[in-house]
């Protein structure tokens, strides 16, 4: 039997379900059916030991559907018109598709591109600095950002607390009454581990189940002698901070992980991003600049900036041919999740309007 | 030198208090109160946010509108070097000038015995700036007492924050902005960065002491000095630095804020 998620059937069902099995078991003695709606973290063959700690914060369906619903409810901000998902969209491997940068409320315009939020369970920082140490604490950033959410968080608690909704979810979700910032934030960890990608026609041809074409095998073989060291698969980033020589902006530089550390060998180093989904997920890099992955590839071209800290792998002659770029494009292209970005558990929940 | 003595006898005698004639703590499992009280001041002055104002040793006016700081990790000590550590999950302090109950904790438990020094941290040391949420309610909940005094976008605590307006500041809004924070990184095995938390250790004046004992209570009155974190080792000019967030700047005011506290006196009621 195939596990269903129920939630985005409607508010009322889980509700209604609980009912018609609790009220069918005292009817008769038949053993209860098998909850149709378990939901429980796996991790897919092939990848390391996750990062986050599961153990803290087991996922359960009720605190899933909890973090769901946060992840789409514009309550969040402060005028009640900016989501999680506003900028993090399912269809664009949740990111926020056709944006250099994010548009956030009042449509004040943020300074990074929205990465992906998807295999999360394994990153040991977050955002393009990682200022961020502990999935847990992420959501704090976007809610109180002036230019994202421009909440407080407090205030967003306090919102929560007084709407019986949420009220009820909570229970569900931690066995007591208690709407709080851990419990809110441990939610929508929940919801943002489940956000796993792993079955992309790449991940099926290592697993011996799909062909490549001859292009997307030099594509791969490429990949394997001048990208994995810092695209590492299979999660492709080894969650490390470089310099691959994207030009420093004249004006609003953004000095990258310098900001955090205030470490001069920092400057303009950014995390390697993962390229899952990444045929999905454009525009590039921390601004946003390139449109297309074919920019992509030109800047991998000899297009690097030399400042002090860029990287060595592009320091002696990284150039590609035309067919390389397009053998490394097609390639790329293997990367994406069908299954992840029509998958209905992640989907918006009845009701929500997709903004700009 | 025989007078001297007996006229510090006498002093002393007189300087305390009736109840200071105590008998020795000697039952191990004796326990009693100790009341810590931070006392907000802006140099020899009571410190009045936003209509009084000040002058730095930079020479430059002032007023202040918010000072608020986290003290944690608190040891008390013995003349004998007797360490008292209170426990970890309750020693976290945050005393805003804005919220006077701020000012008063309460140690319960505190073993007996005549301490003589205090040690503690300013700031929030690197292990609970990374620990699980679930381990941080009250005044270091992002969602409530550290609302104002956490840096969601490079988490962590803002262990200081000095906030008014200055004519000489070079703002645009004439207001000056310190929030100094950082812990020292570290995490995932990352490499060491900027640390701003600083471990003072101060002693009782007058060789006073904080007698702990089943009936009675104690209360050691500290002084914290808002002025101190602009002078001191490094005269912080608001024409210059009007705004010291993440920036290695921040150390020079971290240094100035390792002289910012005292303690004026203790009440040993
Ligand atoms: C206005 C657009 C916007 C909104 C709303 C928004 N985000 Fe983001 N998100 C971004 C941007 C931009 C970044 C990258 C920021 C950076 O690196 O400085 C990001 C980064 C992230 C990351 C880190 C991903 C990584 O790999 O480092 C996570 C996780 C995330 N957001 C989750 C959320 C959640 C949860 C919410 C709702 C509480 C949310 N976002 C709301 C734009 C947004
Ligand atoms: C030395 C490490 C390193 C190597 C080698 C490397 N990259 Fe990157 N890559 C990065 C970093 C760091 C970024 C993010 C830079 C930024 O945002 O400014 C990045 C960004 C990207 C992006 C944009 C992803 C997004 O979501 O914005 C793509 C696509 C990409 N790299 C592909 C490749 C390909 C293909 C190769 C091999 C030809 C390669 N990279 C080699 C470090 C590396």
């Amino acid at each position: 039997m195939r596990h269903r998620y129920w939630w985005g059937s409607g508010m009322l069902l889980p509700l209604l379900t609980t009912f018609i099995i609790t009220a069918c078991s005292k009817k008769n003695t038949e053993p209860t059916p098998e909850p149709a709606k378990n939901i429980a973290f796996v991790k897919p063959a092939g990848f390391p030991e996750p990062v986050y700690r599961l153990a803290d914060n087991p996922v359960t369906t009720d605190g899933f559907a909890l973090g769901k619903v946060l992840f789409y409810d514009g309550l969040l901000s402060r005028d009640g018109t900016i989501s999680c998902a506003s900028c993090h969209i399912q269809a664009n491997a949740f990111t926020h598709h056709g944006h250099d940068v994010s548009h956030g409320i009042d449509d004040r315009l943020g300074t990074r591109n929205s990465p992906p939020i998807q295999n999360m369970a394994w990153s040991t920082s977050f955002f393009w600095d990682g200022g961020v140490h502990d999935l847990d604490l992420q959501p704090i950033a976007p809610i109180e950002n002036p230019v994202e959410m421009d909440d407080k968080l407090n205030n967003v608690i306090g919102k929560l607390q007084r709407n019986t909704r949420y009220q009820q979810l909570f229970e569900k979700a931690f066995g007591s009454p208690g709407i709080n910032s851990t419990r809110m934030l441990k939610a929508l960890s929940q919801f943002m581990v489940m956000l796993v990608s792993a079955d992309s026609r790449y991940d099926r041809y290592i697993a011996g189940k799909e062909t490549f074409s001859e292009e997307e095998k030099k594509g791969l073989a490429l990949f394997e002698q001048r990208c994995a060291t810092c695209h590492k698969p299979p999660l492709f980033t080894d969650n490390s901070f470089r310099n691959n020589g994207v030009a420093p902006r004249p004006f609003g530089t953004d000095s990258g992980r310098y900001k955090i550390t205030l470490l001069d060998e920092d400057m303009y180093k950014f995390k390697v991003p993962s390229l899952r989904n990444v045929a999905l997920s454009a525009p590039y890099m921390h601004d946003g600049r390139f449109g297309s992955l074919e920019s992509v590839m030109n800047h991998y071209d000899g297009g690097f900036y030399p400042t002090a800290t860029l990287d060595p792998a592009f320091k002696n002659g990284f150039s590609f041919s035309e067919p390389d770029k397009k053998a490394l494009i097609a390639f790329l292209k293997t990367l994406s999740d069908k299954g992840f970005i029509t998958n209905e558990r992640f989907a918006p929940p009845p009701g929500f309007v997709q903004g700009d | 030198m025989k007078q001297n003595i007996l006229l510090l006898c006498i002093l002393t005698i007189l300087a305390s208090c009736s109840k200071d004639k105590t008998t020795p703590a000697t039952d191990p499992n004796e326990k009693g109160v100790v009341v810590l009280e931070f006392d907000n001041r802006a140099g020899t002055d009571d410190l009045i946010l936003n209509n009084q104002p000040y002058r730095n040793a930079a020479g430059e006016q002032l007023t202040i509108s918010k000072f608020a700081y986290y003290v944690s990790n608190f040891r008390l000590i013995t003349a004998s070097g007797q360490v008292y550590t209170l426990p970890q999950d309750s020693s976290y302090f945050l005393i805003s000038e804005d919220n006077k109950t701020s000012a008063f904790h309460t140690l319960y438990n505190v073993p007996a015995g005549d301490y003589t020094q205090v040690k503690f941290m300013i700031g929030i040391d690197s292990a609970r700036n990374t620990m699980d949420i679930s381990k941080r309610p009250g005044v270091l909940d992002p969602a409530e007492g550290a609302a104002d005094m956490y840096w969601s976008w490079n988490s962590g605590y803002i262990f200081a924050k000095l906030e008014g307006s200055s004519p000489a500041s070079t703002d645009a809004q004439k207001l000056f902005r310190y929030h100094i924070g950082l812990y020292g990184g570290g995490f995932n095995n990352g490499p060491r960065t900027l640390n701003n938390t600083r471990e003072i250790t101060l002693t009782i004046p007058n060789n006073g002491k904080a007698i702990v004992r089943r009936d009675r209570k104690a209360q050691i009155h500290f002084f914290a000095d808002a002025l101190k974190m602009l002078n001191g080792t490094t005269n912080v000019s608001i024409a210059a630095n009007p705004n010291v967030m993440v920036t290695p700047f921040s150390e020079k005011i971290a240094d100035n804020y390792t002289q910012m506290f005292n303690i004026d006196h203790v009440h040993n009621e």
